[in-house]
C-alpha cells in the first residue's frame, strides 16, 4: 500500500506547488500592451460607484486608445487599506475616505506631499455629508443633533477609532455643538459624551452599523453617509426614512495617484486618466447617481441633494492632523469619554 | 502510561529535528518579529501602552470569557463526547456531525449567524426579549461565541481517548466491587483527564484571540464590551504598529504561561498516576 | 441504533462485566438530552439560520452567487490554499506526534506549549507578524522589493497565515491516542527486526489514522474558513487574492446577505462532506467500530507482531 515511490512522487509535487507558489507579478499592467491592469484600493462606501466607473472608463479608454483595461479593485476600511498600500499593496491609485489616511502613504514616501494640489477641488471628485436614518414616520422625531442626546433614544454610529466614515459623524456632531455653544469645547465635550451614553453598540465599519439599524432593528437612528444612507433606502428600504439635518460636515473623500507604484509599472497615463474621468460630466453623472453629491452641480437632477449648511473639517478642528491627535488618538477625547467615572 | 523513555525506538531524531526546523520556520522567527518590534519601545512606554485603564479592563473581559466558556465546554463537551461513544440513539450521528461545524464556518459567519439568532429579532433574542434579557452587546453575548468557537475541542479530543479505552479496566473495577459512579470517578476520570484538560486548555487558547465572530457580538463599547484583539486591530488602523504589539505580546507571554503551566500539570499528572 | 435498550433486555449473568460500562436508562436519557441541546441550541440554530439566510431569496439567487466568476475565483483560491497547507501541516503533524508522544526529552512541555501556541495568537497578530516580516517596510522587505518577489498580499503570504493558523490542528490529534495506547506494540515490532518505516507504516499509523484523519479534517475545514489573518495579508484584490470568507464579508457589506450566507454555506456543505467522506472510509476499513458492539463481542485489533517480520 505504502510503495516509497509513491510518496516521492507527492513531495516532489508539493515541493514544486510551494515553489510555484512564490508569484512575482509586481511588473505586471504596464503602457504600451494591448493590455493593461491597475489597481484602485478604495474604502469600502464606494463599491457601487467604481464598479460603474471602471466599466465607463474602460470603455472610454479602449475608444480612445485602442488598449483593453482590467480595473482591479480592492475594499476595506479606509485606515486598513492605507496600511496595506505602506506595507506593500502595489495600488496604483488610491480613492479613500479621508486626507489623513492618504497622507500617512504620502509620508511613507510613496505619494508626493504635495498630492492634494494635484487635482482639482483638494482632490475630492464628489463630496457627502452626514444625515441620519430613522425609522418609517420618525416616531423619535429626530430633526436635529441636539435631538441625538434626548434619554432613551438609542444611536448607532460605527466606532471612530476603527471607521473612517464614523469620524465624520464624530466631527460633524462636534462641530454642531461648537457652534450652538459659541466655541465651547469642554461644553462640545459633553455634547458628544451624552450622544455616545446613547450609542448601545460600536460596530467597526459603516456598513456593520446599518445593518444593525436595517436588518437587527437595534437603535432609533442610524448615523450615516448621505451616500450610504441612500443606497440603504435604495437597496433595503421600506420602513426607513432619511432626516438630512440643517447643518452637518462637508466630507471631501479624496483620490490620488501612488507614484512609486505607477512609476514601477509604467501606468501613471492610465492612472492619471482615470481618476481625471471622475471630473467629466460622465463621472460627476456616476457620482451624482451613486449618491454622491457632484463638484458640478449640472451633473445631478434639481432637488436630488436637499441644502444643507456644511462646514469643513478646517473650520472645527483645524484639519485632519490635528483632529486626529485632539479626538481619535490613544486618551483623545473619545477615549475620554469612555474613561471610568466619566 | 508511555511512561518509560522508548529508547529502542527509532525515528527520534528524524522526527525532532523536523519538527523544530518547521516550528522555528513558520511560528518562531515570526514570533520573534513581535517581540523585536515591541522591544523598539523602551520599557516603559510598553507598559504604559501595555496598562492603559482601556487595556486592563481589554484583558479582564477577554480573560474572563475565555475562561468561562472553556469551562462550560469541558463539562458539556464531555458529556458530548461521553454520549456520543458510548450510548446508540436515533441522530447520534447527527450530533456527531454538529461538532465540527463550529470549525468549518468562517469564524465571521458564525458572528453574523450568532448575532442573527440572538438579536432582539432572532429566533433565541425575541422570546429572551420578553423576558427582559439581552444577550447580544454584553459579555455574555462574547462568551456564546466563544462557546461555540471551543466547542470542537474538548469533545474532540476526549473522544478518541474514550474509544480506545480497554473494556476490561471498567470490568475488573466493577467485578471488584466497584459501584458505576465509583468506577466512572476513580477509574475513567483521571484516565479521561489529560485529553480533557487538553481539549480545555485549547478551547482556552483560541477563545482568547478570537477575533471575527467576536466583534458582531460584542458591541465593542470601550471600557465594557472591548475585547483586547480588537483594541489590537484599532491600534493597527491608526499606524500605531508599536502600540498593537505590545498587547499582542502581553497576550502572547500570558497564553504561552497558561498553556505552558497546564502541559507541565499534565505531565505531572501522568507521572502521579503512574507511581500510585 | 437500538443497541442500547435491546442490550440492557438481553442482559444475562454472564453479561455482568458488559453491563458494568452502561448506566442506568434514566442516566442516558438525562446525558443524551444535555447533549442534545447544547449542541442544538449552539450550533443547528445557527446552522439553520445561515441555511435559512441563503435561501430566503430563492434558489435562484443562491446559484447565481455560487456561479459568479469573483466567488468562482475565490473559491479556487482558497482550494489552492488549502492544498498546499494540508499536506505541509500533515508532514509536520506525524512528526511531531512521533517524537512527543514516544519519547521524554528535556524541553517537551515547552515543545507542545510552543506548538498550541498559534491557537492562543489572535489573528490579527497572526496577519501582522507576517506584514512586519515580509510588508514594504518589513524586516525582509526591501530584499523581496530588489528581487520583485511577493509575499504578502499575494499567495504565498495568504498561505503562510493559513498555515499559522492552522499549525496545531493535525499535531495535537494523535499525541493523546499515542499515549493512551502505549508504546509495547511498537517496541515489540522493533525488537523483531522491522525497520522504522515498516514500525511507522503498519504498526503506528493504522492506530492513529482516525486521530490524524481528524486533525486533518479540522485543518482543512479551519483552513477555507480562515478570515482575519488571511484579511491581514490578502489585500483584498476582488477576483486574485480574496478567499472564500473574504468573499462572503464583501458580499456582506453590499447588503447582499442571501448571496453572503450562499456562498458561506458553500463552507458548511465542505465540512459535512468531510465527514461523510470520514465515515465511509472508516466503514470501508472494516475494521469493526468497538463502540458500536456489545463489549463481550469486541474483536481486539488484529496485532500479530510475528507477522510483521518478512
Amino acid at each position: 500500500m505504502h510503495h516509497p515511490p509513491h510518496r516521492a512522487a507527492i513531495a516532489a509535487t508539493l515541493l514544486a506547488v510551494v515553489l510555484g507558489g512564490c508569484d512575482s507579478e509586481g511588473g505586471r499592467g504596464g503602457g504600451n500592451a494591448a493590455s493593461a491592469t491597475v489597481l484602485n484600493v478604495s474604502y469600502d462606501p464606494t463599491r457601487e460607484l467604481y464598479a460603474d466607473v471602471n466599466a465607463a472608463f474602460a470603455a472610454h479608454w479602449k475608444e480612445k486608445t485602442g488598449q483593453s483595461l482590467t480595473i482591479e479593485q480592492s475594499h476595506g476600511g479606509s485606515g486598513k487599506q492605507a496600511r496595506s498600500v505602506i506595507d506593500g499593496l502595489a495600488a496604483d491609485v488610491v480613492t479613500l475616505a479621508l486626507s489623513y489616511d492618504i497622507d500617512q502613504i504620502a509620508k511613507a514616501g510613496l505619494i508626493d506631499p504635495a498630492w492634494q494640489a494635484r487635482l482639482p477641488h483638494n482632490s475630492a471628485p464628489y463630496t457627502s455629508t452626514s444625515v441620519f436614518l430613522v425609522r418609517k414616520g420618525n416616531p423619535r422625531g429626530i430633526r436635529d443633533w441636539g435631538d441625538l442626546v434626548q434619554p432613551g433614544v438609542q444611536v448607532i454610529t460605527p466606532n471612530p477609532r476603527t471607521s473612517g466614515g464614523a469620524r465624520w459623524n464624530y466631527l460633524a456632531a462636534w462641530g454642531w455643538a461648537l457652534e450652538q455653544h459659541g466655541g465651547d469645547e469642554a461644553k462640545a465635550r459633553e455634547f458628544v459624551a451624552a450622544l455616545f451614553k446613547n450609542v448601545p453598540v460600536l460596530d467597526s465599519g459603516a456598513r456593520g452599523s446599518t445593518t444593525t439599524f436595517v436588518e437587527r432593528k437595534i437603535g432609533d437612528v442610524l448615523l450615516a453617509w448621505e451616500n450610504e444612507a441612500r443606497l440603504a433606502l435604495d437597496k433595503l428600504g421600506g420602513e426607513l426614512e432619511l432626516i438630512v439635518p440643517p447643518v452637518s460636515i462637508l466630507a471631501e473623500p479624496p483620490v490620488t495617484v501612488v507614484d512609486k507604484v505607477v512609476d514601477k509599472r509604467a501606468t501613471r497615463a492610465i492612472a492619471t486618466a482615470y481618476l481625471e474621468f471622475l471630473y467629466t460630466p460622465e463621472g460627476q453623472r456616476l457620482a451624482a447617481r451613486h449618491h454622491y453629491r457632484p463638484r458640478d452641480a449640472a451633473a445631478a437632477p434639481a432637488g436630488a441633494f436637499p441644502a444643507v449648511r456644511l462646514f469643513t473639517v478646517d473650520e472645527v478642528a483645524g484639519g485632519w492632523a490635528k483632529a486626529q491627535a485632539a479626538h481619535f488618538d490613544d486618551g483623545g477625547t473619545f477615549d475620554q469619554i469612555y474613561a471610568p467615572g466619566n | 502510561m508511555s511512561r518509560r523513555r522508548h529508547r529502542a525506538l527509532p525515528g527520534f531524531g528524524l522526527a525532532l529535528g523536523w519538527t523544530v526546523t518547521w516550528l522555528s520556520l513558520i511560528v518562531l522567527l515570526p514570533l520573534a518579529t513581535l517581540a523585536w518590534k515591541s522591544a523598539s519601545l523602551g520599557p516603559e512606554r510598553f507598559w504604559e501602552l501595555a496598562s492603559s485603564p482601556r487595556a486592563l479592563a481589554s484583558y479582564r473581559l477577554t480573560f474572563g470569557a475565555a475562561l468561562a466558556a472553556a469551562a462550560v465546554n469541558l463539562v458539556l463537551g464531555t458529556i458530548v463526547a461521553w454520549v456520543l461513544v458510548r450510548y446508540r440513539f436515533p441522530g447520534r450521528w447527527l450530533l456527531d456531525a454538529l461538532v465540527d461545524i463550529p470549525f468549518a464556518l468562517p469564524t465571521a459567519v458564525s458572528g453574523l449567524a450568532l448575532t442573527a439568532v440572538l438579536a432582539p429579532t432572532g429566533w433565541i433574542g425575541e422570546p429572551l426579549r420578553d423576558l427582559g434579557i439581552t444577550v447580544v452587546f454584553t459579555p455574555v453575548g462574547i462568551a456564546i461565541a466563544l462557546i461555540f468557537i471551543g466547542l470542537p475541542f474538548v469533545v474532540r479530543t476526549v473522544q478518541p481517548v474514550l474509544a480506545d479505552l480497554e473494556p476490561e479496566i471498567e470490568e475488573a473495577a466493577a467485578v471488584l466491587g466497584a459501584s458505576r459512579w465509583q468506577t466512572v470517578v476513580r477509574v475513567l476520570a483521571p484516565t479521561l483527564a489529560p485529553a480533557a484538560i487538553t481539549g480545555f486548555a485549547l478551547a482556552f487558547a483560541r477563545a482568547i484571540g478570537e477575533y471575527g465572530s467576536v466583534v458582531f457580538i460584542s458591541g465593542n463599547r470601550p471600557m465594557q464590551t472591548e475585547i483586547t484583539p480588537l483594541l489590537i486591530m484599532t491600534r493597527l488602523e491608526n499606524y500605531d504598529y508599536a502600540g498593537a504589539t505590545a498587547l499582542g505580546l502581553v497576550m502572547l507571554v500570558v497564553s504561552f504561561g497558561m498553556l505552558l503551566v497546564i502541559n507541565l500539570l499534565q505531565g505531572w499528572s501522568r507521572r502521579r498516576q503512574v507511581a500510585t | 441504533m437500538t443497541a442500547a435498550p435491546s442490550r440492557a433486555a438481553v442482559v444475562a449473568p454472564a453479561d455482568r462485566a458488559a453491563d458494568a460500562r452502561t448506566e442506568p436508562r434514566w442516566v442516558q436519557v438525562a446525558l443524551i438530552t444535555v447533549a442534545a441541546l447544547f449542541l442544538g441550541a449552539f450550533v443547528a440554530l445557527p446552522v439553520a439560520a445561515v441555511l435559512h439566510q441563503a435561501f430566503r431569496d430563492g434558489a435562484g439567487v443562491f446559484t447565481a452567487a455560487i456561479a459568479d466568476p469573483a466567488a468562482r475565483a475565490a473559491i479556487r483560491l482558497t482550494l489552492t490554499v488549502t492544498l498546499i497547507v494540508v499536506p505541509l501541516n500533515l508532514a509536520f503533524g506525524v512528526a511531531a506526534a512521533w517524537a512527543i508522544a514516544r519519547f521524554r526529552f528535556r524541553g517537551r512541555a515547552l515543545l507542545i506549549t510552543l506548538i498550541d501556541l498559534p491557537f492562543a495568537v489572535s489573528p490579527v497578530i497572526a496577519g501582522m507578524i507576517f506584514v512586519l516580516l515580509f510588508g514594504a517596510h518589513g524586516v525582509l522587505g526591501p530584499t523581496l522589493a530588489a528581487h520583485d518577489l511577493k509575499i504578502i498580499f499575494a499567495l504565498p503570504g495568504i498561505v503562510l497565515a493559513t498555515t499559522f493558523v492552522t499549525f496545531p490542528f493535525v499535531a495535537r490529534e494523535p499525541i493523546p491516542v499515542m499515549e493512551a495506547q502505549g508504546a509495547d506494540e511498537e517496541e515489540a515490532a522493533v525488537v523483531l527486526g522491522a525497520t522504522g518505516w515498516q514500525m511507522f507504516f503498519r504498526v503506528t499509523l493504522p492506530k492513529i489514522k482516525w486521530g490524524l484523519a481528524y486533525g486533518v479534517i479540522l485543518c482543512t475545514a479551519r483552513a477555507m474558513g480562515e478570515f482575519g489573518a488571511v484579511s491581514v495579508v490578502s489585500g483584498h484584490i476582488r477576483g486574485r487574492t480574496n478567499t472564500v470568507p473574504l468573499h462572503v464579508e464583501i458580499l456582506y457589506n453590499e447588503y447582499q446577505y442571501a448571496a453572503a450566507f450562499a456562498v458561506a454555506s458553500l463552507l458548511l456543505l465542505v465540512a459535512l462532506a468531510t465527514l461523510v467522506a470520514r465515515r465511509l472510509i472508516e466503514h470501508r476499513a472494516s475494521r469493526p467500530d468497538p463502540v458500536a458492539l456489545p463489549t463481550a463481542t469486541r474483536v481486539e485489533p488484529p496485532h500479530v507482531p510475528g507477522a510483521l517480520v518478512p
